[in-house]
């Protein structure tokens, strides 16, 4: 057990030294800093002082190292673009996408779960086919085309929500959140909508596909020939069994969340990191999208990680197996 | 024999399934309206002078105040739809065919060479294929597009943005190629006849591209389909998010953008026609994959 989290950790760690490589890279070799930060009126002269001062004119592995560490200190860098601190213009927008993220997330397990559950115990009825087309189609329907669906049937023609920004926040401890107010909430629900709408297709795709997996197997047989009531079947012993596999997947469509956010928010002008990052690619401001990369890899990680503590928690074999 | 018979029985399961034959409908009909969109669009949207304000904003024929000239109606511009959408389509299908053909060549050929020679080359694929198919490709292909924007001066800018955005397309989609053909080539190396051609000392490109690559042929297909389909849908969102395509040589994907200016005035045409051609497009293109896999999957039947 202490082994398996000792090796994930480590593992993580890797993970976290490329990313910051990359992102270090894309900061050194695409465009050069010192011509972004000066003008064209700035002497050879000085700005090669300013090269050596900046410490550019060092090796490659010294420059990393400094990199990382000024970043484990919580140094980020400035913007080109803004010339703010990169880290206080990333931590300002990170309350907005991880609510917009995990309301998305928590509406495609509630619908995705029982949908998936439903289509898999009655695989030929109408309900089934009907949901299963609607979901193909829903897949094949680029993200923005169901935002602006949704602004304009909700927002414009009936206009009941707001279609853009985040609605009244309230400040809870330095976070600055739209959870506390029915304003805000009103503003949450029709980004975190569309956001989860993929993700529900594939929760119910995996739910129905894990569930008709295990209705198969051969302690489902056996129970059911030993006379254990059906509904104790499907929801104790069949349903149990696929939370694995479902759990791995919650930690694959964080990702998928946060990346889509990207999409949802400039269609909500949604003010995250997603629209931070945007911004920062039409500006070509590097040092903003290098630390959003950071940024987006360490939640991957620490998701990872949470995810793999669950397993153990959730899988009493995995611990069985570590103790013989 | 046995290939006629397989040809055969799916265009027999074909002719029984009415979704897929709708969907190969609209499917060539958009493909044949976008190839020959110069000879049929009735004006050509990149030519300044050919429009003009004074038709701007008429809406489609069977509204009110329509113009027989204008089918679909026109923009802010006096545009016409129905060129506008063809034209866009050309772009989108271009992009979209070229990003899939690169990135079946690329993640084939890797996927292929991983299978054959195993060992530490399959290693190195797999884990570069790990990691990127942890970043969902919308990631990957804003940040090679990010970059491509930061390297190239900014006078190539215009020129190259078809080819970049291509190339970042493709690159965030070869890896669902290079796991299926890896895998497909492991079952294949097991059979008699690429031992014997590996034994009567036949030379490795020769073995996977003459003797493997046909007989692992329908899972590949099924995967062309479904990335052609993920292809045009990247492309529509980059160029939706201002990232793509600019406004002087629209794709559907920055009609879609322009459009959403006008949501609010009324002018619902200029938003939804070209949402709608995509989204059928896109659609009847994944249920065609939907049916192809149903095809090559007898187990699923």
């Amino acid at each position: 057990m202490a082994y398996f989290i000792l090796k994930r950790l480590v593992q993580s760690v890797f993970v976290m030294i490329a990313v910051a490589f990359l992102a270090f890279s894309l900061f050194r070799f695409v465009g050069d800093p010192i011509t972004q930060m000066t003008g064209v009126e700035t002497a050879i002269e000085d700005q090669e002082r300013l090269r050596e001062e900046l410490g550019l004119n060092d090796p490659f592995v010294v420059q990393f190292y400094r990199f990382t560490g000024d970043m484990l200190q919580g140094d980020f860098g400035y913007s080109y673009r803004t010339r703010q601190s990169v880290g206080e213009m990333i931590a300002s927008r990170i309350p907005a996408t991880l609510e917009l993220g995990t309301v998305a997330l928590l509406i495609s397990l509630i619908v995705g779960i029982p949908t998936g559950v439903y289509t898999a115990l009655r695989p030929r009825g109408f309900v089934t086919q009907s949901i299963l087309l609607t979901t193909l189609v829903g897949v094949s329907i680029p993200t923005f085309v169901i935002g602006i669906m949704l602004i304009f049937l909700f927002g414009v023609q009936l206009g009941w929500l707001p279609t853009f920004g985040r609605g009244g926040t309230v400040q809870v401890g330095g976070w600055e959140s739209s959870l506390f107010t029915i304003d805000g909430w009103r503003a949450l629900l029709l980004p975190a909508i569309t956001l989860g709408v993929y993700q529900l297709t594939l929760t119910m795709r995996l739910v129905r596909a894990e569930m008709m997996e295990v209705l198969r197997s051969d302690y489902i047989r056996f129970g059911m020939a030993r006379g254990v009531p059906m509904r104790s079947l499907y929801f104790r012993h069949a349903l149990s069994n696929t939370m694995v596999p479902v759990i791995t997947i919650i930690g694959l469509q964080f990702g998928g969340v946060i990346a889509f956010s990207i999409v949802t928010e400039s269609v909500f002008q949604w003010p995250g990191m997603g629209l931070l990052f945007l911004e920062s690619i039409r500006f070509v401001d590097i040092p903003v999208m290098g630390v959003y990369l950071v940024v987006i890899a360490f939640f991957f990680v620490l998701v990872n990680l949470i995810v793999d503590l669950l397993y153990v928690a959730i899988d009493p074999r995995l611990r069985i197996k570590d103790e013989s | 024999m046995r290939e006629f018979i397989k040809r055969y029985e799916g265009l027999w399961l074909f002719s029984r399934s009415p979704a897929a034959i709708i969907a190969a409908i609209v499917a060539v009909l958009s493909i044949l309206g976008a190839v020959f969109a110069p000879l049929i669009a009735p004006a050509n949207p990149y030519d300044l002078a050919s429009f003009s304000l004074m038709d701007g904003l008429l809406p489609p024929v069977w509204e009110e105040f329509g113009n027989p000239k204008f089918l679909l109606g026109t923009d802010d511009q006096g545009r016409d739809m129905v060129s506008s959408i063809l034209y866009g389509a050309r772009l989108s299908l271009i992009i979209g065919l070229s990003a899939m053909a690169i990135a079946t060549v690329l993640g084939v050929g890797l996927g292929l060479a991983a299978g054959y020679y195993g060992g530490r080359f399959d290693m190195i694929v797999m884990r570069i294929a790990d990691i990127q198919l942890a970043l969902p490709a919308i990631l990957t292909a804003l940040l090679i597009d990010g970059i491509a924007r930061g390297v190239l001066p900014s006078e190539m800018q215009q020129d190259l943005r078809v080819a970049v955005l291509t190339l970042a397309i493709a690159l965030s989609l070869w890896v669902n190629f290079a796991r299926t053909a890896r895998a497909s080539t492991f079952v294949q190396m097991q059979k008699e006849y690429v031992q014997a051609a590996i034994i009567t000392g036949q030379r490795p490109i020769r073995v996977m591209f003459v003797h493997i690559l046909p007989n692992i042929l329908g899972p590949l297909l099924v995967i062309m389909t479904v990335d052609l389909a993920s292809a045009i849908l990247l492309e529509a969102t980059l160029s939706f998010l201002g990232i793509g395509l600019p406004a002087d040589s629209p794709s559907l994907g920055t009609l879609i953008r322009i459009g959403m200016q006008f949501m609010l005035s009324g002018e619902w045409w200029i938003l939804w026609i070209p949402t709608l051609f995509l989204v059928a497009l896109v659609v009847s293109i994944n249920i065609l994959g939907d049916f192809l896999r149903d095809v090559f999957n007898p187990r699923l039947r």
